[in-house]
C-alpha cells in the first residue's frame, strides 16, 4: 500500500508539473496574473507530492519491504538502520527519486523566496524548471520506477553493496545532487530572461545566491566523494581522474566562471550575453554528468544498473534541453542589450580571465572524458585517456588561473593599474619566495616544481589576506579604524577571501600529498615492526570480529614514534556474506593535517599478511580547503544584499548607500 | 566517487603492488612505478596498473619489470606494451592524426577565446568611442548653468554614466 502511494504521488507530481510548465508561461505572455499566480502554489505542492514519494520509498526500506523490488535488490534485513535510509538512493531508481526531490524543492524554494521577482520572471524561471521536472519524472515512472513489486515477495533481501554501506558514501551523492540540481535554477533564469528577451543587473542579483548555494554543494560534495574514495578504495588515492569524477568536475568549473562572471553583471551590468550562455552550459553539464553516470555508458560503481533504454531517454532529455537552451540562446542572445565598458587590466578583466582559463579547463576535462567514447563510435580505436592526460595538460591551465586570483579582488572596477596591484601584493609574493626557499631546503633534491607548488598556495593564502587588510587599510591606518572599517565590510568581501583562502589551503595539500608521500609495501608476521619516516608499526596480530551483516577480519597494530606509543590501527578486510563480497578498510592515524594509512592485502599461506603502509603529509588540507570554501560561499551568501535582493530605486532626499566594493 | 572495479574487488580482494613484485634495484623499481602509472589495467575502469588489484594489472607489473631488467628504456617498455595490447593500454594517449583534437582542444580553446575577446574589446571600444567625444561649447555653457542652479548634484549609484 505504502509503495502504491508513493507511485500515486509521483505520477500527481507529474500532473502539476505539465500544468507548471505551460500556465505560467501563457499567463506571462498575457500579463495575466492569475494565470501567473499559478507557478507558485503548484511548485510548492509538486515538492509536497515528491516529498510523499520520497518518504513512501524511504519507509519500504525502513520496513525492509522485500515485496517492493527496488527494496529486494538494494536492502538486507540485517543491515544498520542508518543505511537503510541511505540505501533509499544507493540505486538507480532511489537516486533518481532523490533528483527530483531536490528539483522540486529548489522549485518550491524558488515560489516561496521569489516575493521579490517581477512576476513574469518569475512566472517564466518556474514554467521552465518545471519542464525539467516533467521530462525527470516521466522517465522515472516510464523506465526507472521504484514502486514496482514483485509477485512474490522473498524472504530476503539481496543488500546493499558493500562499498556502499558507508556514511562518506552515504552523504555524497545528497551534496552532489544539490550541487547539481541547484544549477537548474541558474538555467531556468537563463532560458526565462531569453524568453522576456530581457535581462539586467537585477537578474544576475537574483541568480547569484542560487549559483552560490548549488556551488557550496557541489564542493562539499565532491570533496566529500573525493575522501570516500581516498580511505575506501585502500590505495590512498584522492582524484582519479575518473570519468565519474569528472562529471562532477564539469559543472564544478563551469559553475565557478558563471559565480565569477555574475559578479561581472550584477556590478557592471556587463558579460550579459557571456553569463546567461555560462548558465545554459553550467546546467548542461550537470545533465550530461547525469547522463554518463546513469546512462551505462561508463560503468562503475555509480551506474548502478545499465538499461539502453534508460541512456536513450536521458540522451532524449540531454538533447533537448541543452539543444533547446541553445537554440533559444542564439536565437535571443544577439538581441540582448550590452553594457559596461571597462579596459583590460580592470577587476572584470581580471574576471574575464578565470573565466578564459576555466572554460579551458573545463574543455579539457570535456575532451578528455568524452574523446575515446566519441573516437570508438566513430573509428573502432579504443584509446585511454587517464590522469596522466589530465595531470600533463589540466594543471598548467590552473597554474595562470592560480596566479591570478589574489590580483582579482584588488584590481578596482573598469580601470585598473597592474602595478599598483602589484605593489599591494609585493608582501604576499614576498612570502611565497621565503616559502618556496624554505621548502627547498627543507626537502633537499626532490621534485623541483613541487616547491613553487607550495609557493604558489601561499601566494594564492597571503593574497587572500592581503586583500582583507587591504580593504580594512590594517596597516595604513589607525587599528581602531581599521577594525570599524573591517567590521563595515559587506560579508561577501570576507566570503570572497575565505573562499580564496580555502583554495590555496587545498592546493597546498594536494601538492605535498602528492609530491612527498612515502610508502612502504612489505609482508609481515605477528610480532614484526615496519618503521616509516620516524613512525614504527608493530603488528600485534589478526582478530576476528561479527558484524551486523559481515565478518571482519582486524589487523592490529601499535605505532609508536620515538619509543612512545602514540596509537593502535586496525585495518581490515570486511565479507559480506549476501553478497559474496568483500571490501578492504583502511585504517587512519592522523597526526596534525597529515596521515598514516595503512590497509592490508592478502595473507600468505606462511601466516604472513601484505600491508601497504603510506606516510600522507598534509593530505587533510585537501578536503579541509574545500570546507574553507564552503563557509566562504556561505558567509557570501548571507550578505544583506543577497537577502534583500534588487537593488531598489533610491527613496527621493536619502539615497540608499551601496557598499563600495 | 571514483573508478571502483566492483566486480574486481569481489573477485579477488588482493592488492595493487604486492612485496614480492618489488625489484631490488631501487632506481629501476621507481622507474618500474612510475611506468605502472602510465598503463592501463584494461579489465579494469580506468585504472592503472600500479593501482589495480586484478591479476592481469600483476602480470603486467611483472612484465614491466622484466623488460626494465632487460635494459629497455621507458620508451621502450611503453612501444613494446602497446605494440601487444593496443593503445587501449597507455593512459597518456599517444599524439597522432586520431588524437590531435584531445590533445589540441585546451590550447585551441585558449587561443579561439583570447581572439575573440581581443576582437570584442577593440569592436566595442570602436562603437562606444562617440560618446568620449569633449562637450561642445554649447553643452558646457548648458551643464555650467545646470551645477549653478544645484538642480543635479554628483551622478548617484543607479546614474553612473556607462562610459567613462
Amino acid at each position: 500500500m505504502i509503495a502504491e502511494i508513493g507511485h500515486y504521488a509521483l505520477v500527481l507530481a507529474l500532473g502539476l508539473a505539465v500544468i507548471q510548465s505551460v500556465v505560467p508561461m501563457v499567463g506571462a505572455r498575457l500579463r495575466d496574473d492569475t494565470l501567473m499566480g499559478v507557478a507558485g502554489p503548484t511548485a510548492l505542492a509538486q515538492f509536497a507530492f515528491v516529498a510523499v514519494a520520497f518518504a513512501a520509498l524511504t519507509a519500504c526500506y525502513v520496513a525492509s519491504d522485500f515485496s517492493v523490488a527496488n527494496v529486494f535488490e538494494n536492502s538486507h534485513s540485517a543491515m544498520p538502520l542508518v543505511y537503510k535510509f541511505t540505501s533509499v538512493w544507493g540505486n538507480h531508481e532511489g537516486s533518481m527519486l532523490l533528483w527530483v526531490l531536490i528539483l522540486s524543492l529548489f522549485g518550491a524554494l524558488v515560489a516561496w523566496f521569489g516575493g521579490n521577482l517581477p512576476a513574469t520572471l518569475k512566472a517564466n524561471v518556474l514554467a521552465v524548471q518545471a519542464w525539467i521536472a516533467a521530462a525527470f519524472y516521466l522517465f522515472i515512472l516510464m523506465t526507472s520506477n521504484p514502486f514496482l513489486r514483485v509477485p512474490q515477495a522473498p524472504f530476503e533481501g539481496r543488500d546493499l553493496n558493500p562499498i556502499l554501506q558507508d556514511l562518506g558514501l552515504a552523504i555524497h551523492p545528497p551534496l552532489l545532487y544539490v550541487g547539481y540540481v541547484g544549477f537548474s535554477i541558474s538555467f531556468s533564469f537563463a532560458i526565462a530572461a531569453l524568453i522576456e528577451g530581457r535581462i539586467d543587473a537585477a537578474w544576475a542579483r537574483w541568480v547569484r545566491p542560487w549559483t552560490l548555494a548549488a556551488w557550496m554543494f557541489l564542493t562539499v560534495g565532491i570533496a566529500m566523494g573525493s575522501y570516500w574514495a581516498y580511505y575506501e578504495l585502500g590505495w590512498g588515492g584522492f582524484w582519479f581522474w575518473d570519468p565519474v569524477e569528472n562529471a562532477s568536475l564539469m559543472p564544478w568549473i563551469a559553475g565557478t566562471a558563471l559565480l565569477h562572471s555574475a559578479v561581472v553583471m550584477e556590478k557592471r551590468n556587463a558579460l550579459k550575453v557571456w553569463t546567461i550562455l555560462l548558465a545554459i552550459l553550467t546546467f548542461s553539464l550537470s545533465l550530461v554528468g547525469t547522463f554518463l553516470v546513469r546512462s551505462g555508458v561508463l560503468t562503475s560503481v555509480h551506474t548502478f544498473a545499465s538499461d539502453p533504454s534508460r541512456g536513450v531517454f536521458i540522451l532524449m532529455i540531454l538533447t533537448l534541453f541543452i539543444g533547446g537552451g541553445l537554440a533559444l540562446y542564439a536565437w535571443r542572445a544577439p538581441a540582448l542589450k550590452q553594457g559596461g565598458l571597462f579596459a583590460p587590466i580592470s577587476r572584470e578583466g581580471a574576471l574575464v580571465f578565470n573565466n578564459l582559463f576555466l572554460t579551458a579547463a573545463c574543455a579539457t576535462v570535456f575532451t578528455g572524458t568524452l574523446y575515446p567514447l566519441a573516437l570508438e563510435a566513430l573509428t573502432g580505436e579504443k584509446i585511454s585517456v587517464g590522469a596522466p592526460f589530465f595531470n600533463l595538460t589540466f594543471g598548467p591551465l590552473f597554474i595562470p588561473l592560480l596566479l591570478v586570483v589574489p590580483l582579482g579582488p584588488l584590481m578596482p572596477w573598469k580601470r585598473g593599474d597592474l602595478l599598483g596591484v602589484a605593489q599591494r601584493l609585493i608582501g604576499a609574493a614576498g612570502f611565497a619566495l621565503v616559502v618556496v626557499a624554505a621548502t627547498f631546503a627543507m626537502t633537499g633534491g626532490g621534485p623541483v616544481l613541487a616547491p613553487f607548488g607550495v609557493g604558489l598556495a601561499a601566494f594564492v593564502m597571503a593574497g587572500a589576506v592581503t586583500d582583507l587588510v587591504e580593504r580594512s587599510g590594517l596597516m595604513r591606518l589607525p587599528l581602531g579604524t581599521a577594525l570599524t572599517r573591517a567590521r563595515g565590510l559587506p560579508r561577501s568581501a570576507f566570503g570572497t577571501m575565505i573562499a580564496h583562502f580555502g583554495l590555496g589551503v587545498s592546493l597546498l595539500g594536494i601538492v605535498c600529498a602528492s609530491t612527498w608521500g612515502t610508502e612502504q609495501i612489505v609482508a609481515m608476521k605477528a610480532g614484526a615492526t615496519v618503521s616509516l619516516r620516524s613512525y614504527d608499526l608493530t603488528f600485534d596480530g589478526m582478530v576476528t570480529r561479527q558484524g551486523s551483516n559481515y565478518r571482519e577480519l582486524i589487523a592490529k597494530f601499535t605505532v609508536r614514534q620515538g619509543g612512545e606509543v602514540i596509537g593502535i590501527m586496525e585495518p581490515s578486510k570486511r565479507t559480506f556474506p549476501s553478497r559474496q563480497s568483500s571490501t578492504t578498510e583502511a585504517a587512519l592515524l592522523t597526526r596534525g593535517a597529515s596521515q598514516l594509512y595503512l590497509s592490508l592485502g592478502d595473507p600468505n599461506d606462511d601466516g604472513s599478511i601484505a600491508i601497504r603502509l603510506y606516510y600522507k603529509p598534509l593530505v587533510l588540507l585537501i578536503w579541509l580547503g574545500a570546507v574553507v570554501m564552503f563557509l566562504g560561499g556561505g558567509l557570501s551568501l548571507s550578505d544583506r544584499r543577497l537577502r534583500i535582493g534588487a537593488p531598489k530605486p533610491a527613496k527621493a532626499g536619502k539615497p540608499t548607500l551601496q557598499p563600495a566594493e | 566517487m571514483a573508478l571502483v572495479a566492483m566486480t574486481l574487488v569481489m573477485a579477488s580482494p588482493s592488492q595493487a603492488v604486492q612485496p614480492d613484485e618489488i625489484l631490488s634495484d631501487q632506481a629501476l623499481e621507481l622507474r618500474a612505478r612510475t611506468l605502472s602509472r602510465e598503463l592501463r589495467c584494461m579489465v579494469c575502469q580506468n585504472q592503472s596498473i600500479d593501482d589495480s588489484d586484478a591479476p592481469l594489472a600483476r602480470d603486467l607489473r611483472l612484465l614491466v619489470r622484466e623488460r626494465l631488467k632487460a635494459g629497455d628504456s621507458d620508451a621502450q617498455v611503453l612501444d613494446f606494451l602497446s605494440a601487444r595490447y593496443g593503445q587501449f593500454v597507455l593512459l597518456k594517449p599517444h599524439f597522432g592524426w586520431d588524437t590531435a583534437l584531445l590533445w589540441f582542444a585546451p590550447v585551441a580553446v585558449l587561443l579561439l577565446g583570447g581572439i575573440a575577446l581581443v576582437r570584442l574589446l577593440r569592436h566595442r571600444r570602436r562603437i562606444e568611442s562617440p560618446d568620449e567625444q569633449p562637450l561642445s561649447e554649447a553643452e558646457h555653457g548648458r551643464l555650467a548653468g545646470l551645477l549653478r542652479e544645484g538642480e543635479i548634484s554628483a551622478p548617484t549609484f543607479t546614474e553612473r554614466p556607462k562610459s567613462r
